[in-house]
């Protein structure tokens, strides 16, 4: 990342009032990535990152901002929302813990597979939570 | 096996990807829940689920899957077709079960990820 001009830089809105247009920004990053020559599995990884936390920032967040970058070698997705917080990142990152309602697992979602589904696939995933302020994840796939 | 082959098999209707009947397909899964999907299948081509929303057509796209079959007759709804077609996913639909559609697709050799 130490050339700026070389730096691939794109934002995304997630809209936290429609789950059915949920997945829009991991579409067009997917598209981007595609475009950048990234090689399928790379571009893979990250689809699945970016998906499962843009449905993440719709169900309990009321949506948010994701930012990716990408410098030519690593893909750095970069996702923030105003949502409630998560109190216990470490019981987030547990298979199987969720706190989605019998309506999410309605949609398919909501079984406690997302957090630990993205850092299987991310080669480094942070997150920094605050309670009532919101959630910033930061995860990163090495091409 | 190519898609026309389990459209075929599962007596199923073609709702979109006429154009995409000659894909190959190496392996399959089954699952209503979209979260398992993501989690747990990597190599697969082809999606059989009961469950009808436009987030299983993202999970397809997101996969890279060639092919989404909706069981029990389920019907997806334009948008959701527009979206496949957009990424060259087949959208079959069938009258059979998840666990029959799975099983006559299993029996006629096309594989799941663990076997």
């Amino acid at each position: 990342m130490s050339a700026p001009e070389h730096i691939i830089r794109e934002q995304y809105t997630v809209d936290g009032d429609d789950f059915q247009a949920a997945g829009g920004a991991s579409s067009a990053m997917k598209k981007l990535l595609r475009s950048l020559g990234v090689p399928p599995d790379a571009i893979r990884r990250a689809a699945i990152c970016m998906y499962e936390g843009e449905i993440n920032m719709v169900i309990h967040a009321n949506g948010g901002e994701a930012e990716v970058t990408f410098d030519g070698g690593v893909i750095t997705m970069t996702l923030r929302d105003t949502g409630p917080g998560i109190p216990d990142p470490e019981l987030a990152l547990r298979e199987g813990w969720s706190t989605a309602t019998d309506a999410i697992r309605d949609l398919g979602f909501g079984a406690g597979m997302g957090m630990p589904n993205m850092k299987r696939n991310a080669d480094e995933m942070t997150i920094n939570s605050v309670i009532n302020q919101g959630t910033v994840i930061v995860m990163t796939i090495r091409v | 096996m190519t898609i026309g082959d389990i459209q075929t098999l599962l007596g199923a209707e073609v709702l979109s990807g006429e154009d995409l009947l000659g894909q190959p397909v190496l392996s399959a899964c089954g699952s209503d829940m979209m979260s398992d999907v993501l989690a747990f299948v990597k190599e697969q081509s082809v999606l059989l689920t009961g469950l009808v929303n436009p987030q299983v057509i993202r999970t397809a796209e997101m996969m890279d899957m060639r092919c989404v079959v909706f069981v029990r007759g389920k019907k997806p709804d334009g948008a959701m077709l527009t979206l496949a077609k957009a990424h060259d996913i087949a959208v079959l639909q069938t009258p059979l079960r998840l666990y029959t559609a799975c099983g006559r697709l299993y029996a006629a050799g096309l594989k799941g990820e663990d076997g």
